[in-house]
């Protein structure tokens, strides 16, 4: 295993094992880069996970305290869980469900193109769809992403079959087994999927794209990677010219360590990278790192969620096989006489008896609640994914008074829906309701957003150094050796699940880092 | 209704290890007495309170009493080794007999219901809600009366087992749900 020294400043220090730092770790050892990555959380693997979503949930969310506040429901419902990401080797990617899909041309020009959209900060994208492209296309095979690269789609289970038909009586037009990174042949050295039904708790088939054991075990095949589980980042350093010069982490025992870095490179998930970077504040830096914007932390964005759970007169037992079995992309477009700006997707999804009984209805209870969970075995779902608005008060921001383990101030996330997200979300209820009254569904249940796992925006890129926190490569405006490399680079949320997009950043970033490394610019 | 409610008791002196089936019949009371005496922290009276108010929170007449008893045995542990839990549950079960003006347990159902109302935004009430969450929708054998299979790894996962079965519905295209490998 390769270890470097603490005070080797050669070293690329990237914070986050998950689809951002994963993959760029990998990029770049493979680019002969010396990489060292700090993860907080510990090192699972398929054999570990278990097919149980309450043990599964303790062994890999990040749990440790934030609060929420806001007009959302989640601030109400879970008040000290406004996200469910991951805190293990690999991150949110040991959960994520696998949809894999491009932003579309017009996501990129939000604020072009939707315009005056009242109380939104929205902005255009540096970048558009074409400097995209061709990261996109080695991320799909990276990926193994069904539905491109000749790989086949995957077969649906019982709860898409629900959504095809439910779909197809109503009018839509494009419903199929979707884009996902889960094999449906054996490919890049990993199985196929055999439909376990358990794609948030850890795939142990291995079948889904997850940094843990690909982009990770890759990486240290290369002899360039130091892995450090159980690392938490407290505090980016820099020196008088405003150079980030390593990061300050705690080890399992709690003792601090300074890791010297020639580039720091943050992929904590949205709510840890700006707070990594509000921590980090200093005398040349008052108001956080890379923060002479004063966008850090905000515009914050979740997408416009929420689920549609239909009841039947026969079983579905939805939770057999992928999650997300399925999409529907009709309502994926731009067109604004729906009454609302951006698309969605609908995506089917499936939680097992005991998420069912959390989720559905939190905090609910009495013979109504109880009569839809005896319903369980007939029930399939739908989750609503579509573009949310950024709000400049929509922020992570740093807890005035209570502080976590380390001493450091705990992250409030405060979302208020705009009323776009409303008119969004409640024209797909009635959409999502209709696809399965069509096939017969005798109740419908509108469920709500559950805690976040698409935290995006918190750090975002544009192409004035007023408007956002990076630039086009995720390099800070102010920091010249120091990237966000996940998805709080996000200008806009754009309608599709993110993680495609990030590794799509993270490959574009290391071709990046390695050209300006070339050039002597970094 | 009474006598569904006396079938519940019967399976449950049944069910729970350490209940003897002379409880069989007995009243609830009697097979308080029985089933509350492992109990570490909490009184024969708090029990049969949280007893009532879990049955309250989440009715399934499906569900024997034994498994909303595992519902208070898991509140009973965390009482132990928290003794803000047991001040919480203890002050709580005084106030909701305080509500009933008598006994909340030997309230008819629907006053039971009323009275939950009232306390339903306390902590109390959401610790008692979130323990009975996790107690009975996490139970195994409460999966098994709710048709729900869990974990498929075992088994090689549902590919084999009934992932595509549903019939009532024509099957999609191939184009948009291939066949598995």
């Amino acid at each position: 295993m390769t270890r470097y020294d603490t005070s080797d400043d050669s070293v690329v220090v990237i914070i986050g094992s998950g689809a951002g730092g994963g993959t760029l770790a990998n990029e770049l050892c493979h680019k002969g880069f010396k990489v060292v990555l700090l993860e907080a959380g510990e090192r699972q693997s398929p054999q570990t996970f278990r097919n149980d979503e309450w043990f599964a949930f303790k062994q890999l969310a990040w749990l440790d305290k934030r609060t929420a506040s806001g007009s959302w429901r989640v601030a109400r419902d879970f008040p000290n869980l406004p996200a469910w990401t991951c805190k293990t080797v690999g991150g949110t990617t040991t959960h994520w469900a696998g949809a894999s899909l491009r932003l579309q041309e017009h996501e990129f020009k939000a604020k072009s193109i939707y315009s005056n959209v009242t109380g939104a900060n929205l902005l255009d994208w540096p970048i558009t769809l074409a400097d995209l492209a061709p990261y996109y296309a080695r991320a799909e095979d990276k990926m193994g992403v069904t539905r491109t690269n000749d790989i086949p789609g995957l077969p649906g289970n019982n709860n898409f079959k629900v959504m095809y038909n439910g779909a197809t009586r109503v009018g839509y037009k494009t419903v199929h087994t979707g884009r996902m990174a889960i094999n449906s042949r054996p490919r890049d050295r990993r199985a196929s999927c055999w439909q376990l039904g358990f794609c948030f708790q850890g795939c142990k088939s291995g079948a889904k794209w997850s940094t843990l054991y690909t982009e990770i075990p890759k990486a240290e095949a290369t002899g360039k990677l130091d892995l450090r589980p159980g690392a938490q980042a407290l505090q980016i350093q820099h020196d008088a010219h405003g150079k980030a010069t390593g990061v300050l982490y705690a080890d399992r025992g709690g003792k601090h360590t300074v890791q010297k870095a020639r580039i720091v490179c943050v992929a904590c998930n949205s709510i840890e990278s700006a707070r990594l970077l509000l921590n980090s504040a200093s005398s040349t830096f008052p108001h956080g790192l890379a923060n002479s914007s004063g966008q850090v932390g905000r515009n914050y964005m979740r997408h416009t969620t929420g689920s549609v759970f239909g009841i039947f007169k026969h079983p579905v037992h939805m939770y057999r096989g992928t999650v997300m079995a399925g999409i529907i992309t009709d309502e994926a477009d731009y067109n604004p006489k729906r009454g609302f700006a951006g698309g969605f997707e609908f995506e089917t999804i499936s939680l097992g008896l005991p998420f069912a009984a959390a989720f559905l209805n939190p905090g609910a209870w009495g013979h109504d609640y109880a009569s839809i969970l005896e319903q369980y075995p007939n029930m399939a779902g739908m989750w609503i994914v579509g573009e949310d608005m950024p709000q400049a008060t929509n922020a992570v921001t740093l807890h005035p008074t209570e502080k976590d383990q380390f001493g450091l101030p705990i992250p409030n996330v405060h979302y208020d829906d705009h009323p776009n997200d409303i008119a969004m979300r409640d024209y797909a209820y009635k959409q999502g309701a209709a696809v399965y009254e069509a096939v017969g569904a005798t109740r419908i249940i509108k469920v709500p957003p559950y805690p976040s796992t698409h935290n995006l925006g918190t750090c975002r890129m544009s192409e004035k150094a007023a408007d956002g926190v990076c630039n086009k490569w995720g390099q800070t405006h102010d920091v010249k050796n120091l990237f966000i490399s996940d998805g709080s680079q996000f200008t806009t949320s754009a309608g599709e699940n993110p993680t495609l997009t990030i590794v799509t950043l993270a490959i574009r970033q290391a071709d990046h880092i390695a050209a300006e490394s070339a050039r002597q610019n970094l | 209704m009474k006598i569904k409610r006396r079938e519940f008791l019967r399976k449950s002196a049944l069910m729970v290890a350490g209940v003897s089936a002379a409880a069989a019949g007995a009243s609830v009371a009697g097979l308080a007495a029985e089933w509350t005496a492992g109990l570490k922290t909490l009184d024969p009276h708090q029990a049969e309170t949280l007893l009532r108010m879990a049955r309250r929170i989440y009715p399934h007449d499906r569900l024997s009493d034994a498994y909303y008893i595992k519902v208070v045995e898991d509140l009973d542990a965390e009482a132990t080794a928290k003794p803000a839990t047991a001040r919480m549950l203890k002050a709580g079960v005084t106030n909701l007999d305080r509500i009933s003006g008598g006994k909340f347990a030997n309230d008819p159902m629907p006053i039971q219901i009323v009275e939950l109302k009232k306390i339903e935004r306390t902590p109390f009430f959401d610790k008692v809600r979130s323990t009975a969450l996790v107690s009975l929708y996490n139970n195994r054998d409460v999966w098994k009366e709710f048709g729900y299979q869990g974990a498929s790894y075992p088994f090689g996962g549902y590919l084999h087992h009934g992932f595509n079965d549903l019939k009532w519905l024509p099957d999609p295209p191939e184009s948009a749900s291939p066949k598995p490998a």
